[in-house]
């Protein structure tokens, strides 16, 4: 268990030291998010506000957009792993006296950190669009950041722990990880798109955690939104079988999806090495 | 006590063989030098021993511990150096060796002043808080030999230590292995197909295609040819090596247009010898057998002749590039 705990925080350490001693990495990961806030939020509100009725397009897209960014973050985490494996450092850490599973912790907890500290610094733009940061909304939003992290750091150190090269490893993002992540809900309610689209959208478990963060951003402007043209599909709260999600069941999805990654990481590892 | 010991350890890779039961067992205190061409097998020996290969059969103690089931215990016993850079080249030397010591536990009262001493030893004092990234070859690769000193390992494993390395850094590090050894009453194991390095062993294994074809230590190794090693070029050598085998009842061999043969005590053997030979001589020439002599009488082939094997040669060139 010790070798565990050491495992652990020692790998995040060096995480953490990585990204203190690299700032460039730090805006690398806004410019994506953004650059799609700008575009979608302030070119297409007012065309698509139907949308998302009850709700301004720009408030919907903006808590997708903080989700975006602690997604992408945490799956790009995992490129370090097939760097340290390029770089030779990851033999230093396989040979020394740690557990797999800390080592696999550690990289997810030191990903994960980042991500959260990335997604945090996302909200300094929510009054500039009309939503109070009060301490309460920080309260409950940044543990669901690391909720959500932890997860997907679990994914990219999966997808890193069978590459041997940074190339394949962005290929197999781009192939997998990204088309999970913009069919997340990021840019459209999932309850009032195709249905085509609502079921890939519902099985991919990234949605519930966006849908999460929503429900936590807009949870209070929620109620005028159900049922606001007629029909009574919410545009906040997936429906899954005629059931809303609540905010408690969407974490509940994203942190078995992060139990199933970082044990299907810590397998992977232990087999290859 | 024996701090390595080994038995039938075998590595198969699918088809391929890359280790056939290995036995071995090395001494406290001892420098034990595993010796032979590249792909011989020699890193992957040392990948099990340091518990990063699983065997396919065999087994091994290390300071006593199982490597296969007790296996953080033999971590902790070890210290490696590795034939690529192991270091992560965007933090500083210092930052290096500290990530190390938190990783062995190394506790917080001896750390710093262990680190400070190393650094001294390796002579990095003054680049300490320089990105390993700036750092040269010899550089690193010294850093990486005070990091596997770090948390007082029992054995230390070196893969290549000098491999790439200009003659004088070369020269430096076996100093400091040579200093180790005294100061920290530490067991080495290493790897190289360098003849002269090969030398600084109490004892060499000579590996080829996986087996340990010889184990002895230097100078036994070159007892085993029978002496000391003649060398001579004739006009017809046919006829001179006709002679040799018939007249002095000797095994001699050509090769490239050169006969070479064994003699014990080959300065008094020669004078005598050129007086009585009938065979026309053109040159002729008698030492001291090397490693390589040795390994050419074992294997029928010579180090060097596989050392310009290509794919070793791209190696060590991307390897100086980085």
């Amino acid at each position: 268990m010790e070798e565990v705990f050491r495992g652990t925080w020692v790998v995040a350490y060096r995480e953490l030291l990585r990204f203190v001693q690299e700032r460039s990495r730090m805006l690398s990961s806004f410019g994506m998010p953004v650059l799609f806030f700008i575009i979608f939020g302030a070119g297409f509100n007012q065309i698509i506000g139907t949308l998302t009725p009850g709700v301004d397009f720009i408030k919907f897209i903006y808590p997708g957009i903080v989700a975006m960014t602690v997604l992408m973050t945490s799956v790009f985490s995992g490129l370090s792993v097939v760097w340290d494996r390029e770089f030779g450092f990851l033999k230093e850490v396989l040979v020394a006296p740690l557990s797999r599973t800390g080592i696999v912790l550690g990289k997810a907890t030191g990903g994960a950190t980042v991500a959260t500290i990335q997604g945090s610094m996302m909200l300094v733009l929510a009054p500039i669009i009309g939503i109070a940061l009060t301490p309460i909304l920080v309260i409950k939003v940044v543990p669901l950041l690391i909720i959500i992290s932890l997860s997907l750091s679990g994914l990219g150190i999966l997808v890193a722990s069978r590459m041997r090269s940074q190339q394949g490893f962005h290929v197999v993002v781009q192939l997998i990880v990204f088309p999970l992540i913009f069919l997340s809900g990021i840019f459209f309610p999932v309850n009032n798109v195709p249905v085509w689209l609502q079921i890939i959208s519902k099985v991919n478990p990234l949605t519930y955690g966006v849908d999460a963060i929503r429900q936590i951003f807009l949870g209070s402007d929620s109620a005028p939104v159900r049922g606001a043209i007629g029909n009574s599909t919410p545009v906040i709260g997936i429906t899954v079988f005629g059931h809303t999600m609540t905010v408690l069941e969407d974490v509940m999805v994203i942190a078995i999806l992060g139990v199933v990654m970082i044990l299907a990481a810590t397998w992977s590892f232990n087999k290859q090495e | 006590m024996n701090i390595i010991e080994a038995e039938n350890l075998s590595k198969r890779f699918g088809q391929l063989v890359a280790v056939v039961q290995v036995s071995l067992s090395v001494t406290e205190g001892e420098i034990f030098g595993f010796l032979g061409p590249n792909g011989a097998g020699k890193t992957t020996t040392i990948n099990i021993l340091c518990t990063l290969l699983r065997p396919t059969s065999g087994t091994a103690l290390v300071n006593g511990y199982d490597i296969i089931r007790q296996r953080n215990q033999v971590r902790s016993s070890i210290g490696l150096v590795f034939q690529d850079p192991t270091l992560d080249e965007y933090l500083t030397g210092e930052q290096n060796l500290r990530f190390h010591a938190y990783a062995y536990n190394v506790p917080q009262s001896v750390r710093e002043r262990r680190i400070g001493e190393l650094l001294e030893l390796v002579g990095l004092s003054d680049r300490r808080k320089s990105k390993v990234r700036t750092y040269s070859g010899g550089m690193k690769r010294r850093l990486e030999l005070a990091r596997g000193l770090l948390h007082h390992p029992r054995v230390l494993f070196l893969d290549e230590p000098t491999l790439g390395l200009d003659p004088q850094t070369r020269r430096h590090i076996w100093e400091y292995i040579h200093t180790l050894r005294q100061q920290e009453r530490l067991t080495i194991f290493l790897t190289t197909h360098y003849m002269d390095e090969a030398e600084n062993c109490d004892r060499i294994a000579i590996i080829d295609y996986g087996r340990i074809v010889a184990l002895a230590t230097p100078d036994n190794h070159k007892d085993s040819l029978g002496g000391d090693l003649v060398t001579l070029k004739a006009e017809d050598n046919e006829a001179a090596v006709l002679e040799l085998k018939e007249r002095y009842n000797l095994s001699p061999e050509i090769q490239n247009g050169v006969v070479s043969f064994c003699v014990p005590q080959g300065e008094k053997f020669l004078p005598d010898f050129v007086r009585g030979f009938r065979s026309h001589l053109l040159s002729i020439s008698v030492r001291r057998p090397t490693l390589d002599d040795v390994f050419l009488r074992l294997t029928g082939r010579a180090i060097r002749e596989q050392e310009a094997d290509s794919m070793g040669q791209m190696r060590a060139m991307i390897r100086s590039k980085r």
